[in-house]
């Protein structure tokens, strides 16, 4: 079982939501769950950190969503499912919070998209770039 | 007896939905993906099922992480679109087809795949936007649909080869229903992408267009690819395509490949679409 966890670990930009992840980011993704209630998400709207309160998730996890840092929410245990609800209820498509994440304009994310997207060579492995 | 009839393989990308609810066809961005299936409308008019079984992930909306069912086999006589944080998709409710659902449920668990049955239960546009896509914009679905969600969220998902042997299960059950019915099954999600992270984007052109060639010629080959290589070759995200696996192991060996499409990109997503036709 280790060694099927640990492969998925040499892929770089990447986090593979296993068992530690989802025990990590339980309580953030149900937050994020919430969201689909129209009503919850005008709670969160009117007054995030309040909103956030209710839900016992770690301050960093809390931190990260009030920044919408969606790197550091993924590393903290949330899963991209979930933590699209988040980018749903800030009215941004899943390519602005793309950009977000590779750290580039959301025009140039687009762009990169119809050019044919990012191409696997040199990104399937951390051990072997040029792979 | 019920027989299958065809299986169908498509994405399923939320922004395919978006840009059908908010008549953003005729866009030029979006011109070319409603382009591929213009084919598979008439085709679809020409060989309309009774039944869809439709194999396909849910995206935390029915599923949080309190439950997640690796295999769920929906037995409702109903589903509703789900609120996937933007409000509903504007599209019909989902006419199921209990009888055949339970009667599914019942032989593949005999046959020892442990599915869950749900009997209430929201789809989200992994479900709907293949519909939209194949049936357009009617006022009601022109068929019964079965869900059948698979869990390709938490890790570990089911294997490949898990996904199509429950496709055999799924035709020797179908096949031993008594009413006469048409059934196709449709296998959803992928191609290449993935969502999450600074990897985020990837597409791959050479692993999508074998995986099209392998579904017709060597699906065995397809059923032993690992979890990982899914996940190296395809992104994060494509780890969806094992749910294909289902929809060919429901076919006929010599099920014959009619039509395909393949498109980068549907937003973040290389969109990928078969039709693979059962002898008669």
């Amino acid at each position: 079982m280790t060694s099927y966890n640990e492969a998925f670990k040499d892929i770089p930009g990447t986090v593979v939501f296993d068992a530690t992840q989802s025990r990590l980011g339980y309580h953030l993704n149900m937050f994020c769950m919430s969201l689909m209630k129209a009503d919850n998400r005008a709670a969160f709207k009117a007054d995030e950190r309040a909103y956030l309160a209710r839900f016992p998730m770690t301050e960093a996890q809390r931190d990260a969503v009030l920044a919408r840092d969606y790197n550091r929410m993924i590393a903290l245990g949330g899963n991209i499912y979930f933590l699209a609800k988040i980018g749903a209820s800030d009215g941004f498509s899943f390519q602005n919070l793309a950009s977000k994440m590779t750290g580039v304009a959301e025009e140039d994310y687009r762009a990169m998209m119809i050019a044919g997207g990012r191409p696997a060579q040199g990104n399937r492995s951390r051990t072997d770039p040029a792979r | 007896m019920a027989r299958i009839t065809a299986g169908v393989t498509t994405s399923h990308v939320p922004a395919i939905g978006a840009a059908l609810d908010l008549g953003k066809t005729a866009d030029p961005y979006w011109q070319p993906v409603f382009k591929g299936y213009e084919f598979s409308k008439r085709w679809i008019a020409e060989h309309m099922p009774d039944v869809v079984v439709l194999v396909y992930n849910d995206h935390a909306s029915a599923f949080s992480l309190e439950l997640i069912p690796t295999f769920a086999i929906g037995c409702a006589d109903s589903f509703a679109p789900a609120d996937e944080g933007w409000g509903p998709r504007p599209v019909p409710v989902v006419q199921g087809h209990p009888e055949l659902a339970w009667h599914i449920a019942q032989s593949t668990i005999l046959d020892e795949f442990d599915m869950t049955i749900v009997n209430r239960m929201d789809v989200d546009h992994g479900l709907t936007v293949p519909l939209s896509l194949m049936f357009g914009q009617p006022a009601a679905w022109p068929c019964r649909v079965i869900p059948l969600a698979v869990n390709v969220v938490q890790y570990p998902p089911p294997t490949g080869n898990r996904c199509y042997n429950l496709g055999h299960a799924i035709r020797k059950a179908v096949e031993s229903y008594p009413e006469d019915l048409k059934v196709m099954v449709w296998g959803t999600g992928g191609m290449s992408h993935q969502l999450q992270g600074p990897r985020a984007g990837l597409i791959n052109r050479e692993f999508d267009t074998a995986f099209l060639d392998g579904l017709t010629s060597d699906p065995e080959g397809l059923a032993r690819i690992p979890h990982v290589d899914y996940v190296r070759e395809a992104g994060s995200e494509g780890i969806e395509l094992v749910m294909w696996l289902i929809m060919r192991g429901a076919l006929s060996r010599n099920a014959r490949e009619i039509h395909r499409f393949y498109h980068v990109p549907a937003s973040n997503t290389a969109v990928g679409h078969l039709i693979l036709e059962n002898p008669p």
